[in-house]
């Protein structure tokens, strides 16, 4: 019944697939076109998807296929899926190989319909290959190797970070003979591999001290921050001095929004909030598994519900667009990317369900798993260096928002009260980029005194 | 063993309970009537027929009761106390109680324990209800999934004691059911462990009472298995446990190694993988889930593997299993399984021994009538019937189930059961063990019956016959489509040139369900080419196998007489 759908390629999690028609059941074979040799083609996976890169291939060449199988897993802008034959027959010659990126619509397999043809399919894809985009197959040579020295330097970089908290971990596995043996649950072993996290680095707080998976999220939230590639990537050991590496796709996607945000007029507005009080909840309620991020974009969606035209954007250059909900996006730095998953609705929800949903985004997100509305539904922004000692930045206002906060870290600083004392106090940095086409200067401040007043009473954070 | 029993088992009971309450005299089974009155309009044929079938087993019951207790009584037509003495009341025993009542053979069964033996109150039934949970715990914590239906839903959570209760309640219910069944058709269930003294001759009795001697013309040893437990390894109950202790469900630990990915493995990094347990397995062999056609194995671990927080290690034995005390957690020492060196510890919360079943024979008396077990299990042909240590059949003892080894699946010893009640009425039968299927109830499910490819291939290539793979998948199934649940596959391992089935394997959603439309074929020696005829409703997953019949390539044409459209013809 398939038969009847032109494409060859769909996505396996697909909706786009047709319910086959009852009647048209069993006429399958009538229907079969006496084929020859198909192309298989990069299918469309999304609707901003312009070009797909291959992850890997399932099956090798030569290898027969049936109908309804997975063939090959293809990279779009965000998410990695299966890619299944609608066809029988046997693949008979790859053309883009594992890490290449092909355009939506350009062939990227040939498939043939009986053993015979593989070969005549073969000579096919090299005349086709020689005159086709040589682009894709420059790249095929040189990525993986490039991918790999990438990977190793962005797991160079927690090992440093994290060599520092070694000294501090107090609860050291009994049976890690000091630090000799590795003891991580399987979930954690697997995020590392995942995240590239070095166990060996990372300080368990788990049952008798073992490495659960929260702490190889910590330990690769604190590496690849650093590495975080929205400015040129730091140079560090591993990689190739003097080589070119191309972007990958999430990069190309970073690299045209970057670009795209200089069409928007923005200013910057800042302002020191005192975090004592705030540093000193988060204390009482950590344990229940809230974290800043949680407890900061609270603050900011409960200051927003006061000041909605700071949630508001322009999309026309004519006209504000009121946002209906106040949805936090807060950036994230993933292996070799960035992505901003999306706390929806974070003035409403509660600080408890918002930070096991940050926690199950941010896993989701390094798993590539995210779904379109949850990266892209953000309605203001939040970028948070804060962990790494940055006391103050300034951000890019991501295309379609009206305004991001860059928040520094909150440090110790000697302060000099009205009533002419002079007392120590935590403060931090949060600077606001906006489009002043829809927000003005006193906008922004009225917003960041009421966030102030918030941070600094953080009472209403837990109600 | 964990099977697929559950279900058709209880199936399969619900009938007589239903009578046994209509004509029972006990208070406690009158709810019964309540309960299934609603069935009967759609169960009508069935109920008929049992109720004829209860109408003449009736008499040979109630003399049962009589002659039971002295046990002197024995008047014609035979000097036995019974027909048949079965020794152990299992789902294998039970099934081999049912066809004989039928058979009118007057039974006894007996049994040392609680009726139902493992699959009913240590195996297949309460394990069914965890695994019903995880399912839907599962369903409701992929928000993906939910997502992409439409649906919202609120984080999911569990209550341990609730699930457990559930495990627990549905193993009491299926047993009284078992029980009832039993007792309503006129069996005599007699309680105290069976020890075999003599030809024809067992005694029972509980511990510290005196016991009582019966007769029986044929004898079958039913008596089952426990859980294996490899030495050096040190079971507590509490933290390193097996499955027993596990369908309890006394605590979900953070982090529990499972020892075996088989069946029993799989199923419980099923369950607890979706209570938010992380799972460690440790397979001997060096792959993972080794029983299955290797195809399907590999498809398994993607999906229930790979992706869920379960790590492994193969090639490796568990030679020496601490459990947690003195503060200090389970220690558990591998050994490469080649060079038997040292090779690493783990050092997890729990440890669940899921290394396989062993026969549970001891103090069954083999020895009075000079039968040696192998391994514990105890020898037989393809009968049945017991070999004693000379070779020689010992008459009329038979032996079923786990105890003969031959295929440890509960259905399967029901079915061995059958097919030795049949001999003993006078028609011989030999069962088919490769028409048997088997299921692991994971999510999504696994199944099979008959041989895996390399085993296929072996055969041909020993017997010179061709085999040919055909190959379906779940992704072009209109109702998994529907379901959002269209990873999978179905295997069909056949004979070209004839059409025989030698295998059929499926991965994916009720693929336990999925699984008779082929072993009923392989039972009654249905050909491809014919059943390819069958037609199977729009859209429904049987459409799977109908597209997988339909894939094959058989040389033979379809036999005429079987064929739908030729019958109009000539009638």
């Amino acid at each position: 019944m398939a038969n009847i759908l032109q494409t060859s390629f769909l996505p396996s999690t697909s909706s786009l697939r047709r319910t086959p028609i009852s009647g048209s059941k069993g006429k399958s074979q009538v229907l079969q076109v006496k084929a020859k040799i198909r192309e298989i083609f990069m299918p469309a996976l999304s609707s901003t998807m312009t070009e797909g890169k291959i992850v890997s291939w399932m099956k090798s060449e030569g290898d027969k296929l049936s109908k309804g199988e997975s063939v090959v897993v293809v990279e779009s802008d965000k998410a990695d899926m299966d890619v299944e034959s609608f066809h029988e027959g046997f693949l008979a010659a790859i053309m883009v190989e594992e890490g290449g990126v092909a355009p939506i619509g350009s062939a990227i397999a040939l498939l043939a319909e009986t053993e015979d043809e593989i070969a005549e399919a073969k000579a096919k894809s090299q005349s086709s290959s020689s005159s086709s985009s040589s682009s894709s197959h420059k790249s095929v040579e040189e990525q993986p190797k490039q991918i790999e020295e990438a990977a190793s330097s962005v797991a160079a970089s927690p090992t440093v970070l994290a060599s520092k908290t070694v000294a501090l971990g107090s609860d050291v596995h009994p049976a890690s003979e000091g630090g000799k043996r590795i003891v991580a649950s399987p979930y954690a072993k697997k995020l590392a591999k995942e995240l590239k996290v070095d166990l060996g680095t990372v300080v368990g707080t788990g049952p008798m001290g073992r490495i659960v998976a929260k702490d190889v999220e910590a330990a690769a939230a604190a590496g690849t921050v650093a590495a975080s590639p929205a400015k040129p990537a730091p140079v560090a050991p591993g990689i190739e001095l003097g080589t070119v590496v191309p972007f990958t796709t999430m990069q190309g996607a970073v690299s045209r929004n970057m670009v795209e945000s200089l069409s928007v007029p923005t200013f910057r507005v800042g302002y020191t909030i005192t975090t004592n009080a705030l540093d000193a909840l988060y204390k009482k309620i950590k344990s229940k598994g809230v974290t800043m991020t949680a407890l900061l974009a609270k603050a900011t969606a409960l200051a927003l519900a006061q000041h909605p035209v700071v949630n508001s954007c322009c999309r026309d250059g004519n006209s504000f667009t009121y946002n209906s909900s106040i949805n936090i996006a807060v950036a994230v730095a993933i292996d070799g990317g960035l992505i901003t998953p999306v706390l929806q609705d974070a003035d409403k929800v509660d600080i408890y369900t918002l930070s096991r949903k940050w926690k199950e985004l941010v896993d989701k997100a390094r798993a590539k798993q995210l779904q379109p509305h949850e990266y892209n539904t953000g309605t203001f922004t939040l970028s948070n260096l804060g962990m790494f000692g940055v006391d103050r930045f300034d951000a890019i206002l991501p295309p379609g928002t009206g305004a991001i906060m860059a928040v520094g870290a909150s440090q110790p600083s000697v302060v000099a009260s009205k009533d002419c004392r002079i007392g120590m106090k935590n403060q931090m940095q949060v600077n606001v980029t906006a489009d002043h086409r829809v927000i003005y200067g006193a906008d922004l401040a009225a917003f960041l005194q009421t966030l102030a007043k918030i941070v600094e009473d953080p009472k209403d954070l837990t109600f | 063993m964990h099977s697929t029993s559950a279900l058709s088992f209880s199936q399969a009971t619900s009938v007589p309970t239903t009578n046994y309450a209509f004509h029972s005299h006990c208070p406690l089974n009158l709810r019964f009537c309540g309960l299934t009155t609603q069935a009967f309009g759609f169960s009508f044929s069935t109920h008929s027929a049992s109720t004829r079938l209860r109408l003449s087993t009736r008499a040979p019951g109630h003399s049962n009761k009589i002659s039971a207790s002295p046990g002197h009584n024995g008047t014609p037509p035979t000097s036995f106390d019974y027909d048949l003495i079965i020794i152990g009341a299992g789902v294998g025993g039970h099934g081999a109680a049912l066809h004989a009542v039928e058979k009118g053979l007057k039974t006894a069964i007996i049994e040392g324990d609680v009726v139902g033996g493992t699959c009913v109150n240590r195996g297949c039934v309460p394990s069914k209800a965890l695994l019903a949970v995880s399912g839907r715990m599962r369903e409701l914590q992929s928000e993906h999934h939910m997502k992409a239906l439409g649906l919202q839903v609120s984080a999911a959570g569990y209550d341990r004691q609730a699930v457990a209760d559930h495990a627990n309640n549905l193993a009491s219910k299926i047993r009284s059911n078992l029980t009832n069944s039993m007792k309503a058709l006129g069996v005599d269930i007699l309680t105290g462990f069976g020890t075999i003294v003599g030809p024809q001759k067992v005694k029972y009795g509980k511990v510290g009472f005196t016991d009582t001697m019966v007769t029986a013309k044929d004898i079958i040893i039913a008596t089952g298995s426990v859980p294996f437990v490899p030495k050096g390894i040190e079971v507590d109950g509490k933290t390193v446990i097996t499955s027993d202790h596990a369908l309890k469900l006394e605590f979900v630990p953070d982090w529990i190694a499972i020892v075996g990915s088989g069946y029993i493995g799989l199923e419980f990094s099923d369950v607890y993988t979706a209570l938010g347990s992380e799972v460690t397995f440790i397979e001997a062999l060096d792959q993972l889930m080794p029983g299955f056609d290797p195809e399907i194995s590999k498809l398994a671990q993607r999906v229930l593997v790979n992706p869920r927080k379960i790590d492994y290690h193969t090639g490796v034995f568990a030679t020496k299993i601490t459990p947690a005390r003195d503060g200090k957690p389970v220690i558990i020492e591998l050994t490469d399984a080649k060079t038997k060196e040292h090779k690493d510890t783990l050092e997890v919360d729990a440890a669940l021994i899921a290394t396989g079943r062993a026969p549970f024979t001891n103090g069954l008396g083999l020895e009075n009538i000079s039968v040696v077990t192998q391994r514990g299990f105890v020898p037989v042909d393809e009968r049945m019937r017991v070999i004693d240590a000379n070779g020689n059949l010992v008459p009329h003892l038979y032996c079923i189930g786990d105890a003969n080894g031959k295929m440890m699946l509960a259905h399967a010893a029901s079915a061995q059961g059958i097919s030795v009640v049949e001999q003993v009425t006078g028609k011989d039968h030999v069962l088919n063990h490769l028409s048997i299927p088997a299921a692991c109830f994971t999510h999504p499910e696994i199944s099979m019956v008959g041989l895996t490819e390399p085993q296929a291939r072996e055969k041909a290539e020993k017997e010179g016959f061709e085999v040919s793979v055909a190959k379906t998948s779940f992704k072009a199934n209109t109702k998994a489509l529907a379901e959002n649940e269209s990873e999978g596959l179905a295997k069909l391992i056949y004979r070209p040139e004839n059409g025989e089935i030698l295998g059929v394997h499926i991965f994916g959603l009720h693929a336990a369900d999925l699984i008779h439309e082929a072993s009923n074929a392989i039972t009654l020696g249905t050909r491809i080419q014919d059943i390819k005829f069958a037609v199977h409703a729009h859209p429904t997953l049987s459409e799977v196998l109908d597209e997988l019949f339909k894939s094959a390539k058989v040389k033979a044409p379809a036999s005429t007489s079987s064929s739908p459209v030729s019958d109009p013809v000539s009638a």
